[in-house]
């Protein structure tokens, strides 16, 4: 697998874009199952009511992957997500996100070499600003 | 500094404050919970004899669910702050039902911005560390 091959095809092309309304109800119930307890994030009464700054890491897109990538899903593992908070999202907005992948790097650690794949996610909202990005890495490993 | 520990504003910050532990809710009623909400109720969250029954020691924690464990561990710290940034590395499994421990560290500040880098980790009942992660906070 030559990694700066894979950079130079499949790095920074979007591949998928999939949008979300944006609930109320569904907002309060992520923030109050995680032990949320400011009124800004619980309560839809609360003159800033918003989402949860790592909201944005329960959406997907339809494919984690591009068609064609070299490596399938199934042969990777969830190595976290990275949430960037840009700007408050709302009860009633409408979320669009972009994926793209944004890095593909390599490792060598005790158990041998690995592959680091960048899944990017990019959300804007209704009046197209950047809300969040979310960064989910995969990894495989070599061998 | 409040009597809960937590802090209004930057400058009542130090290197190397501890944020004030939290013992998270991972019962079975708050997974199904942040489940429904989410759309993610597969059986490995939500069933521990299947799950068990997989190879697994019983129903898990869904990661996303412990990246929000760990911004209301900052929000009961720094209400007043912004969490700009957060994360986290699902290193192993948090079970269902189980008591795990949150904490958190101040290791960096940068005064200009008025933003700290705290380090996160969430560890079960044996001391062991299941996430761990970063998060970079604005302060008023």
């Amino acid at each position: 697998m030559d990694i700066n091959e894979l950079k130079s095809e499949w790095v920074d092309k979007p591949f998928d874009t999939v949008s979300f309304q944006i609930d109320a109800h569904e907002m309060v119930e992520f923030a109050e199952a995680c032990g949320e307890t400011l009124p800004q994030y619980t309560d839809p009464d609360h003159q800033d009511f918003q989402a949860v700054p790592s909201y944005t890491s329960r959406f997907h897109g339809r494919r984690a992957l591009p068609e064609g990538f070299p490596v399938e899903m199934e042969q990777s593992f969830d190595g976290g997500k990275c949430v960037e908070w840009k700007a408050p999202i709302r009860a009633g907005d409408t979320i669009t996100g972009q994926s793209h992948l944004h890095d593909v790097y390599e490792k060598t650690g005790r158990s041998g070499g690995m592959v680091f794949i960048v899944h990017r996610m990019e959300f804007t909202n209704q009046r197209d600003e950047l809300v969040s990005v979310v960064d989910w890495k995969m990894i495989k490993k070599l061998g | 500094m409040g009597e809960d520990g937590s802090i209004e504003r930057y400058a009542d910050v130090e290197f190397g404050d501890e944020l004030p532990e939290l013992e998270p809710d991972v019962s079975m009623a708050a997974v199904r919970r942040f489940g429904d909400a989410t759309g993610m109720t597969w059986w490995r969250f939500t069933d521990h004899e299947k799950a068990r029954e997989h190879g697994l020691p019983g129903a898990i924690v869904q990661g996303i669910m412990s990246q929000g464990i760990l911004v209301s561990l900052i929000h009961r710290w720094a209400p007043g702050g912004t969490v700009r940034k957060i994360d986290t590395i699902f290193r192993a499994p948090i079970l269902v039902d189980s008591r795990p421990v949150c904490r958190g560290v101040v290791t960096d500040m940068d005064e200009e911005t008025k933003t700290v880098e705290v380090d996160l980790t969430i560890c079960n009942e044996a001391g062991e560390t299941r996430v761990l992660g970063t998060a970079v906070v604005e302060l008023p």
